[in-house]
């Protein structure tokens, strides 16, 4: 019995030990800011969603699309929860192609709550030659695509530097301490004091970096807090039931001389 | 097979039984006599049966908004993530599901090792179980293709070109299995179709290995010839069932911990970038469960002979119970045996850490030893140990060994040792 436990817990470990290991092989070590939804019991702060998809709308998506989300997601539970109301006004801002009409003419009209968000450019090669041969990425599930996920992100935000005296760098390309290779095509995206959050929260790089790391996370994993809170009551109702179980199977086996 | 003749009480029973033995059948399952000394690794036959159901049940429900085209396969599966009800639960349980049957796979061929459940008379039982072993990667392989993310797509191109290295055919059956010159749409929907299949082919198989288990029952882990029905034997309902729910309780519970709280952490971080044919990841590794096979694949210089070396790695297995000469089936009794085993153990983890590496300088060289050792055990060793091995005294039967009558066996052992 005792054996069986160690054993069962020797495995998890070695499993989450080793792909951890294998997952953290970084030159630098990636800073984490403290994220509120990592945990059992890991929740997004609304408030911060909220301005990170300021931050984003406002600065990132000058070039990154987010291609799978859908304006109705802003109002969503468990996401940054505008009201429908202003998740309204926030589409309307964008401008989507519709059609054809009953004359067969495609127009154009204020996007609506289920239209997808609306990207920057027309097309992946308009993106990719609009910034020097780099694509900038959908943003989508960035946070789930890289390495290190919201460390990672928040660690190139944070990780542009003066390049060392030995590296030269050509045009449009700037060096990052975090980025593998260290060389990155994408400027410094945030400088302190680039947008204006409504509810007077500081305009540091820092806080900004937070903030839009934070929505990005939500984008790529908007169902984070269902899967938390449904996490946290399957595995209680396992563990009750495991134990009457355990009971149940030492009653019966009571009659056998044999232990299990 | 249970000895005493089934008749049902009522009389319907009766007439559907004469015309369908079904209620025989059921009432053999319950009966069917099991060694009471199983100790928990024995378990994970029924867990494993309990991850085949949930990987057919969760991806029947995502092939229905799954959509298998180039174009739009990776907007499905987020689609699924973001759009479905639940969507996310279901496909967190099927990409954790499969690490899960892997990881239970793994112990249960492990606990057959050990105890040496291959042998006579159950090698039938242990070829089906390694072809279930191999048709379960290839629809992993497959499965893990579906998304068309980074890792898919270029894992995909990886695998089936190692059939180019077949002599003079070998273009031709790469481009036969691709449908065409390169991975592409129509790789793609032929991987769905056979991914769809195959479940069920190691569904059939997994009741023949079953029905193959009950003509000569159930091994244990003293390894001797039981009398069926004993008091060595407790019914398998409700001993054996209970046992195995318990066990299976807390398998869920890991379980569990991995859909809900790290369901990406078994996966790669590339697959969730859409394939890109004009851009290879920097590393492509397969998932964890490969990983000691792509080991043994680089480790070989040469393409062809590293493809044969990777197959042989497995048939090796397939023909274990006669590599295995040895009369003596359970470890318990074999001490040499016992020490090669967990020699073979880490030698296995060594080659699954070494897979995900890259294949260069001290990783390289590690991954060689390790693959011959890993030939050397099964195609040496166990000959070897087979011939010359001094095994300990083997219990008549399982009460017969100790005085208390009790079948624990460290009692055994330690009275052996004595």
């Amino acid at each position: 019995m005792k054996n069986f436990f160690k054993s069962i817990l020797f495995f998890t470990i070695f499993l989450v030990y080793g792909f951890n290991t294998i997952a953290a092989e970084q030159s630098h070590k990636l800073l984490d800011p403290g994220w509120s939804f990592k945990g059992f019991f890991g929740k997004f702060d609304r408030a911060q969603l909220q301005r990170g998809y300021q931050v984003y709308t406002e600065v990132c998506a000058a070039c990154h699309s987010m291609k799978y989300l859908s304006y109705r997601n802003l109002s969503q539970p468990g996401g940054p929860e505008f009201s429908e109301q202003q998740a309204k006004i926030i589409a309307s801002q964008f401008e989507v192609t519709d059609g054809p009409n009953s004359e067969g003419d495609m127009f154009t009209r204020p996007a609506r709550l289920s239209d997808k968000f609306v990207g920057p450019y027309a097309n992946d090669q308009a993106a990719t030659a609009a910034n020097g041969g780099a694509y900038p990425p959908d943003m989508s599930v960035l946070v789930k695509a890289r390495k290190g996920g919201a460390d990672y992100i928040y660690s190139v935000l944070m990780g542009y530097e003066d390049p060392p005296s030995d590296i030269t760098l050509d045009d449009g390309v700037y060096y990052n301490k975090y980025m593998p290779g260290n060389k990155i095509k994408m400027s410094q995206p945030l400088m302190a004091g680039a947008v204006e959050y409504a509810d007077g929260s500081s305009t540091s790089e820092e806080q900004m970096a937070k903030d839009v790391v934070a929505f990005l996370a939500w984008a790529a994993e908007p169902h984070l807090e269902a899967r938390h809170k449904l996490g946290f009551r399957a595995i209680i109702y396992l563990l009750i039931l495991t134990v009457l179980v355990y009971f149940s199977m030492k009653k019966l086996w009571s009659r056998i001389e044999s232990k299990v | 097979m249970s000895d005493h003749e089934y008749t049902p009480k009522s009389k319907l029973g009766k007439w559907f039984n004469d015309r369908l033995p079904l209620l025989t059948l059921s009432n053999h399952l319950q009966e069917y006599p099991t060694p009471k000394n199983l100790n928990y690794w024995w378990t994970f036959g029924g867990i494993l049966t309990f991850c085949l159901i949930t990987q057919i049940i969760t991806g029947l429900i995502l092939a229905m908004h799954y959509v298998a085209s180039a174009d739009l396969a990776f907007g499905s599966v987020e689609h699924i993530m973001r759009d479905v009800n639940y969507g996310w639960l279901m496909r967190y349980v099927h990409a954790n599901g499969a690490s899960m049957f892997f990881l239970a796979v793994y112990i249960h061929i492990f606990r057959s090792l050990y105890y040496g459940s291959y042998k006579s008379p159950r090698e039938v039982i242990w070829i089906i179980g390694m072809i279930i072993y191999f048709l379960m990667m290839a629809t992993a392989f497959m499965g893990y293709v579906l998304p068309w993310g980074q890792m898919s797509f270029w894992g995909a191109t990886v695998i089936t070109n190692l059939f180019s290295a077949i002599p003079f055919v070998g273009e031709s059956v790469t481009n036969w299995l691709w449908g065409g010159y390169a991975v592409d749409n129509p790789t793609l929907t032929r991987f769905y179709s056979l991914h769809y299949l195959f479940p069920f082919l190691i569904f059939g198989l997994v009741i023949l290995h079953i029905w193959a288990l009950h003509v000569p029952g159930n091994n244990n882990p003293i390894g001797i010839d039981l009398k069926k029905p004993s008091k060595d034997t407790v019914p398998f309902h409700p001993y054996i069932v209970i046992k195995d729910i318990f066990a299976l309780l807390i398998f869920l519970i890991v379980f569990a911990f991995f859909v809900f709280y790290s369901p990406n952490i078994l996966g790669h971080a590339d697959n969730y970038i859409e394939a890109n044919p004009l851009v290879t990841p920097a590393h492509i590794v397969p998932e964890w469960y490969l990983l000691p096979f792509y080991a043994i694949l680089r480790s070989i210089p040469d393409k062809l002979f590293g493809v044969i070396a990777m197959f042989a790695a497995i048939f090796v297995l397939v023909i274990l119970p006669w590599l295995d000469t040895s009369k003596v089936r359970s470890a318990i009794f074999r001490p040499l045996y016992k020490q090669f085993y967990w020699f073979l153990v880490a030698d296995v983890l060594i080659l699954g850490y070494v897979g995900a590496m890259p294949a260069e300088g001290l990783y390289l060289l590690v991954a060689r030893i390790a693959t011959a050792y890993y030939f050397l055990h099964f195609l040496v060793i166990l000959p070897v140990l087979g011939a010359k091995e001094k095994t300990l005294d083997v219990p008549l039967s399982l009460t017969e060994p100790v005085l208390g009558g009790s079948t624990n066996e460290a009692i055994i052992k330690k009275k052996k040792e004595i």
